[in-house]
């Protein structure tokens, strides 16, 4: 069973990632990726950067891919988060699932990234068309006070 | 005793530092972090955070220790 998650400070290429969840095992992949969008809460967005608190994050990365293997049955996961300024369309995050059987791996990808959104010590700054640049604001806050 | 701070994202702005060597008396991030938000103005109250300790998350009353770093952890938006 192979767990794969990284912080990646060069662009994200899918199909490096992709080839080692080929599995013979496999009988269906499901993939997610989060991409940079060119606008936010009504502004026109230019860029971001990601910073990111790399030995926590990659220490919470991989256990939310462990948290992915105990709870559906998976041949293999791989995830990883781009760290650094970003352009428009670029790969943000980007997750892959392989499992026997389609329900395993769509319940996987869901699960690993809607951890990743909640959990990953990563902040992103946006860059506006009109100059101005910006800390994105949380939308975690209960959860984060839950902990 | 000695703690090592280390700050991320808005607290950087805000404290103006990446990282700094603090004496301190109190024994807990709770405590800390009550007197460093005041320091620095920091917006967020402490449940709005999280914190670590040497690379890993901890409790807010972790009991801490001579030289260890604390990163206190705002809120985070990445995916």
């Amino acid at each position: 069973m192979s767990l794969f998650f990284k912080i990646a400070h060069e662009p994200i290429d899918r199909q490096a990632l992709q080839a080692p969840l080929h599995l013979s095992e496999a009988g269906g992949f499901c993939s997610f990726e989060g991409w940079v969008r060119n606008h936010n809460e009504g502004r026109a967005v230019n860029g971001l950067d990601y910073e990111v608190y790399e030995a926590l994050a990659t220490a919470e990365g991989r256990r939310i891919l462990q948290e992915a293997q105990k709870k559906f049955s998976l041949s293999a996961a791989s995830a990883v988060h781009r760290s650094g300024a970003l352009c428009i369309g670029d790969i943000a995050v980007w997750i892959g699932v392989a499992a026997p059987h389609r329900d395993a791996a769509f319940k996987a990808c869901r699960y690993i990234i809607d951890e990743i959104k909640k959990r990953l010590p990563v902040w992103k700054k946006e860059h506006y068309l009109d100059g101005d640049a910006q800390w994105v604001m949380c939308h975690h806050h209960e959860d984060v006070a839950d902990r | 005793m000695k703690i090592y701070l280390e700050y991320f994202a808005q607290l950087r702005d805000l404290a103006a530092r990446s990282h700094e060597e603090r004496e301190t008396t109190v024994t807990t991030p709770a405590a800390l972090y009550e007197d460093i938000k005041k320091e620095y103005c920091f917006p967020f109250h402490r449940k709005q955070l999280r914190v670590a300790v040497n690379d890993a998350f901890v409790p807010w009353d972790y009991p801490l220790k001579a030289g260890e770093r604390v990163v206190f952890i705002p809120p985070v938006t990445g995916g």
